[in-house]
Formats: C-alpha cells, structure tokens, sequence
C-alpha cells in the first residue's frame, strides 16, 4: 500500500479502544483530489469509529490524520472544517426553522467569517452564492421552501450544498445513501462524484449498499474488526480473498 | 465529635425530607418532560390535608397512631388523585404544545392552590400535633434526639426502596422507566401514553403530597411552603440527574448533610476573619448545583437528553406585510402620544410595561431564537438596577452615567454566568442560570453596607429633567423601543440567524465551522445587557430598589410573559408583558383573591392558545392571508 | 427630523404637566390612601385590616373630618416595593388621596417612605420596623407607628442585665430585622454587663428554619441564655425542636415579638413557659382606654384583637388627629401636626416626637406562660416606647439633614 505525498487525506496507523475492547488498530490508508473512496466492512468493524476520528469527534489513542498537509488529531470539528473539509450526517442535520437557502447561506456565512455581525441582515447575504450551490445539487427551484417540509433525498442535497460551500479540498459523507429510495440513491452519488470529479475534491464515505460503493467509488478500503484488510480498485477488492471470507463470504 | 454525629443525623432527617420532595418530580419529568412548578404547591397541600384529618382522627381524635399514619397516607392520595384530575383536565390538552409551556399552566395552578389554601384553611399558621407515640425523643451519645427525626431517617430509604420493587419489579414500572428513557420507543411497543403520563403524575403528586404530610410535627402549614419547597426540589432533582431516583437520593444526602454541618460548625475562624457559615444555609443548596452543574453537566446520576423539543414549531420569519408594519407604527405612535391623553397613573403604568417589556424580549431573545432557557433571567434585571443605583448612590455619578452603567454591571455579570451556561443544555442549563441568580441574589441581601441587604436602597431618583413622569415616560419609551427593536433586528442578523442555527442543529453548526459556545456566551451578555438597561430604567421609576429585583419570583414572572405571549413571536414578549402587567393592576383592585383569578386567567389562555397570545394571533394572520 | 420629533414630544409633554392645574379638591369624602401586602402576610394583616375598619368606623360616627366622612382606599403592594410605589403612583394621581399610610415590610415601607419624600406627600408607616425609616433615612414626610427594632430589643435589655447570665447564644432571622436586632441587643447588653460573651450565633433564613440543627447547635454551645428574634413558621419550628431536645432546660430565653398573638397563639399547648418576651397580651390588659378598644372590637367581629388590629387601629387614629389637629389637608400643615402630635391608642397616649418622626407607642414586656392550652403572658408590664430611645444626640447624628 502506498500514499502519495500529494494525498488530500493521509490516515496513518490511526488506532483507539474502548474500555479495553480495539475498535481501530493501525488503520492507514489516503484519499487523493478528485478521487471518491469507500470505506466498508461489516457491522463493528470500525467504519464509524475511523469515519468520526478523521472528522474531529472522536480523539484517537495513536496515529495521525492528515488533511492537506496539516495534522488534525486533537482539533475540534469546527477547526478542521476550516481547512476546507464539508460534511454530511447519516441522519440528515439541517436547520429546520430555516429555508433551504438560509441554510447554505449560514453555511457561507460561517465560511466568509460573518458571523459576528449583529446589524446585516442575513437575508441579503450571499444570496447569488447560495442560489449558485443549490443549482448546483438540483435545489433551486425549492429554495424558499422550510427545510422541515423536504423529502428526505432533498435534505441529503441541501447538506451537500451546504458541504460544498467552504470550496472544501475534503468530502466526508457518513452513510449518504441511508434511508433513500433505491433509484434515488443512484443519482444522489452520480451527483456527488460529478461535483467531486469537476471540483477535484477528495472524498471519503461510509456506505452498506455494496451497489452504490461498486457503481461510484474510486478506491473502496475495507475494515474488518479494526483493521483495514483490504485496499485499492474496486476489482481488486472483489478479487481479494481475504474480503471475500470474512465481508463477501459472511454474506453469501 | 457526639456533635458531629448528631448533626449528621440531623442531616440525614433534612435528606430524607427532601428526597420525598424531589423524588416525586423527578419521576414526572422524568416520564412527561413537564416541568411542574405545582409540585411545591401538591406538597403544601399536602400538610394542609394532613393537618385537618389528623387533628380530627389521629391525636386530637383519640386514634392514635392509626389514625396518625392513616392520615398521613389519606393525604397523599388525596393530594394525588388531585394531580391526576388535573393531569387529565389541562395538562393533557398541551402535551403537544413547545416544551416549557406546561410550565406556564402549573404556574397557574400555583396560583390557584395557593388562594384556596388560603380561602379553605384561614392565614393563620397550623401547628400539627405530634406524632403519637414518637413525640418524644431518644438519647444519643448522651443528647436527646427527636424521635420522630429518626422515624424519619427511616422512611426516606423506606420509600425509597418501595419505588425501586415498583419500577424494577412489576410491568407498569419497566414502562415507566422505558418512557423516562425513550418516549417514542415506549410509544413505539404500544404503550398507552395516556393513561401511563396520567398514573406517573398522579403518583409523582401523591409523593409530594406524602412528603408534606410527613413534616406535621416538624413545621406548622403555612402559606409561603409551596414557593420554599418548590425550589429545593427542583435543585434536588436537578443536582441527582432528572429523571433519576437513585440520583434525587444522593443529591438529598449530600444537600442535607451540607446544610446541618453549615449550622452545626457555625463560626469559623478564616484568615482573621470570622464567617457564619449558618449564613450559607440560605444559598447552600444553590452553591452546591451550580458546582455539581459546573463539573457534570447532567447532575450527579444523570445521563444526556435527548433533544429538547424547544425549538419544535420554531419560524421566525420577519413579520413582513405591510399590515404588520402598519400595525407596529400604530402602536408607536399610540404609545408616543400617550402622556397627552391619558390619565397620570396609565403612564406609570405604561413606563412598568415597557420595563418589563424590554426584560421580557430579552428573555425572549435567549428562549426563542438562541433555544437557551433561562429560569434565573432576574439576576441581570437586579444587577443592572443596583450596578445603577450604587453608582448614583455610591460613586455620586450623575443619573445618566448611571444609567448607562447599570446594564454594563448586568453585561458583567452575563460574563461570567453566561460562561459556565453555555456549557450546559435544556433544563440543566436553567437551573445553573437559577442557581446564579439566586447567589446573586443572596449576596446583595445580605451585604448590608453595599447593597442595603434586604432593604435594599433608596433616593434613586433620576435627574430634575427627567422628574416629570411625562418626561421620564418618554425616556422609558425611547430606550425600551429602542432596545426592543434592536433586539428583534439582531435576530435576523447573521449573528441571530446562527444562534437559530444552533438551536435547530449543534451538531451541523459544528460541521460548518460555528463556535457555537462562544456565540451563546455572547448572546448571554446581549441579553444581560438589555436586561440590565430595563433593571437600570426601573430602579430609576421607582426610586427605590431591594433584592426583588434579582429574585426567583421576577425570573418567573419574566417566563410567564414570554410564555403568555408566545415564545417565537418577537412581539410575544411584548403582549406578555402589556397582559401581565395589566391584570395584575386591574385583577389586584377588583377582588381580594386575585391569585386565584390570575392564576384561572392564565389556565384559561394556556388552552385557548397554545402557541401564546401573540403566536396565535400571527397563526391567524398567516391563516387568513392564506386564504 | 424624528430626533427633532421626539424633542419636540418631550418638550411638549413637559409644558403640559407643568401647566396642568392644582388639583381641585375634591368634594364629599376625604380619601386617605392606603397601601398593605395583604395576601402575602394575611396573619397580621386580616387583623390589621380590622382594626383600621374599626377606627375608621369609630371616626365617621363621630362626625369625620371637617364635616367630611373619611373614605380609605385600601391596595394590595404585592410584598414587593416596586409594586408598592406604583400603588401608590396610583392613589395618589387616580384616586387622588390625601396622603399614605400602611406598609408591613421593612423594604416596602422605606420604599414608599422616599416616594413620599419626593411626592412631598405624608406617609404614616404603620408596620416597618426597620430602624432606618425614622434614622438613617428618615425624611421629613415619613411618620412611623410602630416600635423600631432597636426599641423593642432595647426593652429586654434590663430583664436580659439583671440575671446576670455570662453565655448567651443568639439566633435569629437572616434579613435586616434579624440583623439589626441581633447587633442592637449584643451592643445594648455588652454595655450594661460588660462580662458578657456571645458564645454561639446563627442566622437561620427566613421562613426556612432548619430548626433540629439550629436547636442543636446552640445547645451545643452551652450557653446560659438564649436570644431569639424568630418569628412565625421559624419560631414555632424552633420551639417544637427545642423542646423535644431540651436546648431550653435550665437556660433563659428572650424572644424579641414571641408575646405577639399571631405567633403565640399558633403554638396552642407547645407554647414556651418562662420565656422573656415583648408582645401584646390583649386578654390581661387592664386599662380603661384599652377595654374600649377590645370591647369595640369583640362586638364588632366576634373574634379578640391582634396586634395586627392594634396597629390598623392606631395608624387611621394618628391619620384623623393629624388632619384635626392641622386644619387642613395640605401635605406641609399635615406635616407639621404630625410633628409632637398626641393620639389616643389602645395602648394609651402616644406622641410622634418631632426629633425623628417616631411615635412612642410601646409594647409589653413580660414572661410566657402557659394557661388553659395556650400562651399567654404574664407579669407583664407596658414598656413606653419614649424610654427606650437612644439619646437626643445620637438621633440627630443618625438623622440625614433636611
């Protein structure tokens, strides 16, 4: 396994246990601009656990993440999204007393440091931006509707708007595809690896749905009890024993 | 050292006492998420029932201990199938409103309760009779010890005890302890929530009606218990952890035995100086949360919250349409001519309104659209009012610095309260903000030569330019429009619209980078500020000001106007305060059992509108224009 | 242009007021003004109210004032001062009253007595029992009734130096009432013993009495007499523990108010015997001028004064002599009488001394006991609130300067 010093994302021998039980061990793997990769494995096998130490809300017992050269362990989630890292929830987390719009103007408004203003009206703000972002995802035309009142696979498109709007170099999606329609969840990651691809943005995400991570990813690294067993092409992963024993063979 | 163990003794008999206070709210929060300011009034109610059976069969019947204990338990149940009545004919009619609401309709219980204690039972302070049998006392490493207080000491863990079979030994105990911890998975196997919301009330009422019958021979019934008592409990079940029993025990324990050791060692020799650490008993308990707050979040034996559904139904949309406008220039312009046309007294009246007012839209401004409830909002009122009184009284400053001063001591103090707040969430967070307000409050009630102790201070009039009502009337209006305005304008700004943020999602405003502690932390003092400027304006009105004015019954009075008015309607607070102030003038002059009258007024709005006065009138309006 | 409105608004309001009339006096009834927190202390004050309908009665019997009845406008303060100056805000510019009187908290009570100050508008305190409303914030506008703090502790003082008791422990109520009683009686005692030690002193807050523990640290503290400025909930909490652990065997106790009958009668059969206290013994009192007054007030309710009734009954007493004796209803002439005024009280003749504003209205001291299930006092005597003053000197000191 080999990482490239150019990598967006570098993990390296990340590790972190639980009262005593190794839910990471030694996990390393790198996410290059431009490139989607999955992060798979059955259920236990560390994804969240490795997902949540890249993203700043876990504290790793070891190792090391990189983003864009900078080393994040021990910063808050807040501080690494300002090196340019968006993200989106498994359950979708969007402001529901705002619009559609209001909730990738915040977004922007955080980004252009904005935020201490007490006199502006919010509303005014980055208004083109905004509009320019949801087109973007295919919002447009409901940007003045309440985010309380959207389908589910809308509010997976605003918080991928609103990921998209610090010009992120990092794409961290926790289970993007969760709770949608089947069709749904195809275009939904068409959509991301376009932005991803034209944007040459790194992107990470946990996925279930095997169809999506083969269909879409780049790279897919696969945990099993803490371990990254298995990285690369999707068909090396589908070629490699050991992934076909213990994730492939458990299931079939 | 004999001292000591009586005193932990004695400690252990206080415990025991308020454990049966809190226990009982503790487990209705725990299910139902209501925060039941009634419970002080179930526990009075309590001794009141008590007393009239148990001068009638126990003691003074000739039933003796039969009729002593039988009494007792007769009042508890009787205390809870009122609950249960109640729970039935109002609280379940607003299960669905915002959280907190709930809280306004109890308060209107208290109100009610309390005139017809009043009404039913005459003013005069009831002592019971002993209890037969246990009247005497007992020797202790050679002291006599009561032996009712060692009854008691008994029948805390007693009942303790008896609730854990109940909860961890029949069905009905694991689905309440399912509810407590997940209310829509309990929903979710089919319970049925109603009648399960309606028995853990009705029990929880029992309890304290339980915990006030007991203390017959300790204290006499009297009208002022259920406000003490209320507060206790609350820091009690606050400090355990809500919801959890085993932490309501401990959180008793350790209050009790803090309290019996503040007076038992009584003077203290400190670097020269003697303290009275008796003195301490009046804000021990509050001490004591605010540092278990500070170190845990979630109480003692706590455990996280879900989500508070505060912010449930929340929109602020700029209230738009010309119509609005127009309104709102109306009442301006109404209010600007007003010292033209009215009578003298409805302009003081109106300078008290536009106080409160402002005091209440920055409440509202922390409630609404920050999501962070305050039950101490009092303290930055009372410290704004001092912070400009001591600077006219003490540093001699002209009026007009003073004023301007006040609301900076207030910010001051938002510093540093708001500080340790923002690191909590829902009802943890208020009950910090109450424990520093009520430190606040016993500092200035006590410190004689500074702030006047508890008779506060007065000649605080404001300049000669401004003695005429008529002038300081326009003073008032332009501050408190001024600052009612700003308020409101700064929701919509970036900085507002971020606090929204994270009130509807912490977790997403982490995600895009907002520091959201620090912009809560500056919200407080915003608030603080503005509620300083309304105390500053008061103390100025009145000439006059004492402890009051940082007091729990101002922080509630605040909640009430928001509440009242609607607690996502910038124009709520507004209405809740015209409304409150208005029928506590009219409602006081017109019948001597206005408590009673207030308190049905206020029953009657929770159920006519829900969403508040003036959230139900922008529900029209919407509804109207809709159509 | 709207700054220049609003000046224009501010200026316009304050000519208007400054043009509006005098008030024309008003025909028919005087209305005196009165303001009190009824429902927050009910237990003194339902009696209070009686008594003042009582007086009130008795004077528009005998022909009112000027040929005029007398009309009082009673209000509700809340307990809370600045509800109290808004009340009184009201009687005095809606109601169009004369002048104030009423008020039972200290806070209220200074309060309404500075908004008097700058209404220049006569106040009778009735209740307060603040020292500060006659002394240090005294003002020319502000009579009190009731004997100061000072003066009913300083009324135990001689029985308190004559037993010559060397340990003494207090406690008392933590507010102001509490404090001032505590530091009055510790200077007051010190100076007429000079070997005294004050071995043990514990605030207990108001209403909240832990009253086993208090009851077990004093006795803890061996002393030989107690001091206790307790009242109400608190006293009759401290009582009850006191007894069953014995804090109050072979040990005097002085109990500042204990002989009132809204505290004592609560107490029933568990009332203390042998304690020192000051109090109103409405049952033994033989004067003629009081056996008026309870026959008056029996017949009128069915039910024995309190002290409370004394007080509502004295203060609208003072208010019809100071409008007979100045002839007038304006506020400077009402001053003026109040000043050196004599009243007739149950308690016997009264003077509002002109030095500080405070009449010299007593109370009783003497020794509880109890009789028939229930305490009573006796070996009483009236104790004249003009002998337990501080020197003429030392008033003037305290008083501010007019």
């Amino acid at each position: 396994m080999t990482i490239l010093r150019g990598s967006v994302l570098v993990v390296s021998a990340l590790a972190k246990s639980f009262g005593g039980v190794q839910a990471v061990r030694e996990a390393s793997f790198a996410v290059e601009a431009g490139q989607l990769v999955a992060m798979i494995g059955p259920n236990g096998a560390g994804k969240t656990t490795c997902f949540n130490m890249v993203n700043g809300q876990l504290r790793p017992d070891s190792g090391s993440v990189r983003i864009g050269g900078v080393e994040v362990v021990g910063r808050a989630p807040r501080q690494i999204w300002r090196l340019g890292v968006g993200r989106t929830f498994q359950i979708t987390a969007t402001f529901a007393s705002m619009t559609v719009r209001e909730n990738v103007q915040m977004a922007l408004l955080s980004y252009h440091h904005r935020l201490a203003s007490w006199w502006l009206r919010a509303a005014h703000l980055y208004r083109e931006e905004a509009h320019a972002l949801l087109a973007r995802v295919g919002m447009a035309d409901q940007a003045e509707r309440p985010c309380s009142v959207l389908a589910y696979g809308d509010l997976k498109r605003v918080e991928l708007a609103m990921a998209l709007a610090n010009a992120p170099q990092l794409l961290l999606m926790d289970e993007p595809t969760a709770g949608m329609a089947p069709a749904e969840r195809i275009e939904l990651m068409a959509l991301t690896a376009d932005i991803v691809r034209e944007r040459r943005i790194a992107a990470l995400f946990t996925e279930h749905d095997m169809d999506v991570v083969f269909a879409h990813a780049d790279r897919i690294v696969v945990l099993n009890r803490g371990s990254v067993i298995a990285e690369g092409v999707p068909d090396e992963v589908r070629a490699n024993a050991q992934v076909r024993q213990v994730y492939l063979g458990s299931r079939h | 050292m004999s001292s000591l163990v009586i005193q932990f003794l004695n400690g252990l008999a206080g415990a025991s006492t308020l454990f049966l206070v809190a226990v009982g709210l503790s487990l209705i929060f725990g299910v139902t998420r209501i925060v039941n300011f009634a419970h002080g009034s179930f526990y009075m109610l309590g001794i009141y029932v008590a007393y009239s059976i148990i001068s009638r069969a126990g003691a003074g019947g000739g039933l003796g201990p039969a009729g002593f204990w039988g009494g007792i338990l007769v009042a508890a149940m009787v205390v809870g199938a009122l609950g249960a009545l109640i729970e039935i004919l109002l609280l379940r009619r607003i299960y669905h409103a915002p959280e907190m609401f709930q809280l306004l309709a109890t308060f209107g219980i208290v109100l009610v309760i309390k005139d017809y204690v009043l009404w039913a039972w005459g003013p005069e302070d009831l002592l019971g009779p002993r209890a037969p049998g246990l009247g005497g006392s007992v020797e202790i490493l050679g002291r006599p010890f009561p032996e009712y207080d060692l009854a008691l000491v008994f029948i805390g863990p007693l009942v303790l005890g008896l609730l854990w079979l109940l909860l961890n030994r029949t069905r009905w105990g694991t689905l309440v302890r399912a509810a407590t911890q997940d209310r829509e998975m309990a929903g979710a196997l089919g319970v049925n929530q109603k009648w399960l919301f309606t028995a853990v009330f009705a029990l929880g009422s029992a309890l304290a009606g339980l915990g006030g019958a007991l203390q017959i021979p300790r204290e006499p019934a009297q009208l002022f218990l259920d406000m003490g008592v209320i507060a206790d409990a609350f820091v009690v079940v606050v400090v355990g952890g809500m919801g959890s029993i085993p932490g309501a025990a401990l959180a008793a324990f350790i209050i009790g035995e803090i309290k019996a050791y503040c007076v038992g060692i009584g003077q203290v020799g400190f670097l020269g100086y003697s303290v009275s650490l008796s003195k301490l008993t009046l804000v021990a308990e509050f001490i004591v949360m605010a540092i278990v707050l500070v170190m845990r979040p979630w109480g003692l034996l706590g455990r996280q919250q879900g989500a508070q559904r505060i912010a449930a139904g929340a929109r602020e949309r700029p209230a738009a349409g010309r119509a609005m406008q127009i309104a709102v220039l109306a009442v301006a312009g109404a209010l600007a001519v007003m010292p033209f046309v009215a009578q003298p007294y409805t302009i003081v009246l109106l300078i008290d309104i536009l106080v409160y007012a402002l005091f209440a839209a920055s409440l509202q401004f922390l409630m609404g659209p920050a999501g962070l409830v305050s039950f101490g909002h009092a303290a930055y009122f009372g410290l704004g009012a001092y912070g400009a009184a001591l600077l006219v009284k003490k540093a001699g400053l002209p009026m007009e610095f003073a004023l301007a001063g006040g609301p900076l001591a207030a910010a001051l103090g938002a510093v540093v309260f708001g500080w340790f707040c923002v690191r909590l969430s829902g009802v943890y967070l208020a009950m910090l903000t109450l424990a520093f307000a009520q430190i606040a409050w016993s500092i200035v009630y006590q410190w004689d030569q500074f702030t006047g102790g508890s008779n506060g201070l007065v000649g605080v009039w404001p300049a000669p330019w401004l003695a005429s009502k008529t002038a300081f009337y326009y003073l008032a209006f332009t501050l408190c429009g001024c600052g009612i305005w700003l308020l409101r304008r700064i929701v919509y700004s970036p900085y507002g619209c971020a606090l929204r943020a994270g009130r509807d999602s912490p977790l997403r405003c982490d995600a895009i980078g907002i520091d959201l502690a620090r912009l809560q932390w500056a919200a407080f003092v915003l608030v603080g500020t503005f509620a300083g400027l309304a105390g500053a304006i008061y103390a100025f009105s009145k000439g006059s000001i004492s402890p009051e004015t940082l007091g729990i019954p101002l922080s509630v009075d605040a909640l009430v106007m928001v509440l009242l008015g609607g607690i996502h309607t910038a124009s709520g607070p507004v209405v809740g305060a015209a409304v409150l102030t208005w029928l506590q003038d009219t409602v006081v002059r017109n019948t001597d059992y206005w408590r009673a009258l207030l308190g049905a007024i206020i029953i009657a709005l929770v159920l006519v509108f829900p969403q508040g006065i003036a959230g139900f009138a922008r529900r029209r309006w919407a509804r109207s224009e809709a159509a | 242009m709207r700054r220049n409105g609003v000046h224009f608004l501010v200026a316009a309001g304050l000519a208007l007021t400054a043009l509006l009339p005098a008030e024309a006096l008003a025909q028919g009834a005087i209305k005196l003004g009165e303001l009190n927190s009824y429902k927050v202390f009910p237990a003194f004050l339902d009696p209070y109210r009686k008594g003042m309908e009582l007086a009130l009665e008795q004077a528009n019997a005998s022909g009112g004032v000027f040929g005029r009845k007398i009309e009082i406008v009673s209000r509700d303060d809340n307990g809370n001062p600045g509800d109290a100056v808004r009340v009184a805000e009201e009687l005095l510019s809606r109601e169009n009253v004369q002048f104030l009187m009423g008020t039972f908290a200290s806070n209220v009570g200074l309060a309404v007595a500075d908004f008097a100050r700058q209404k220049k508008v006569l106040f009778i305190a009735a209740e307060p029992l603040t020292d500060k409303i006659t002394w240090q914030s005294g003002n020319r506008y502000t009579f009190r009734l009731r004997a100061s703090t000072y003066m009913q502790t300083a009324m135990l003082i001689p029985e308190a130096a004559r037993l010559k008791k060397k340990r003494w422990a207090i406690v008392y109520p933590n507010y102001e009432y509490g404090q001032s009683a505590t530091a009055a009686f510790k200077a007051l005692l010190k100076k007429a013993q000079p070997d005294v030690e004050f071995v043990a002193e514990q605030a207990a807050p108001l209403g909240k009495i832990d009253g086993g523990a208090v009851a077990q640290a004093l006795a803890d503290a061996k002393p030989d007499a107690i001091f206790s400025s307790l009242f109400g909930a608190d006293l009759a909490r401290f009582v009850r523990e006191g007894n069953t652990r014995g804090l109050f065997k072979g040990r005097e106790v002085f109990n500042l108010l204990g002989g009132e009958p809204e505290y004592l009668d609560p107490l029933k059969d568990e009332a203390p015997s042998g304690w020192y206290v000051t109090g109103y013994p409405w049952y033994a009192i033989g004067t003629p001028e009081h056996k008026r007054f309870l026959d008056a007030y029996q017949k009128k309710y069915g039910d024995h004064p309190r002290l409370g009734s004394v007080v509502g009954y004295t203060t609208v007493a003072s208010a019809v002599a100071a409008m007979k004796r100045a002839g007038s209803l304006d506020s400077e002439k009402l001053v003026a009488a109040m000043e050196g005024l004599q009243v007739d009280s149950p308690f016997g003749k009264i003077t509002y001394r002109a030095l500080d504003h405070q009449s010299t209205m007593g109370a009783y001291v003497g020794r509880t006991a109890l009789k028939d299930g229930r305490g009573v006092m006796t070996d009483f005597s009236y104790a004249d609130g003009a002998k337990f003053m501080p020197s003429d000197d030392e008033v003037r000191r305290m008083r501010p300067a007019q």
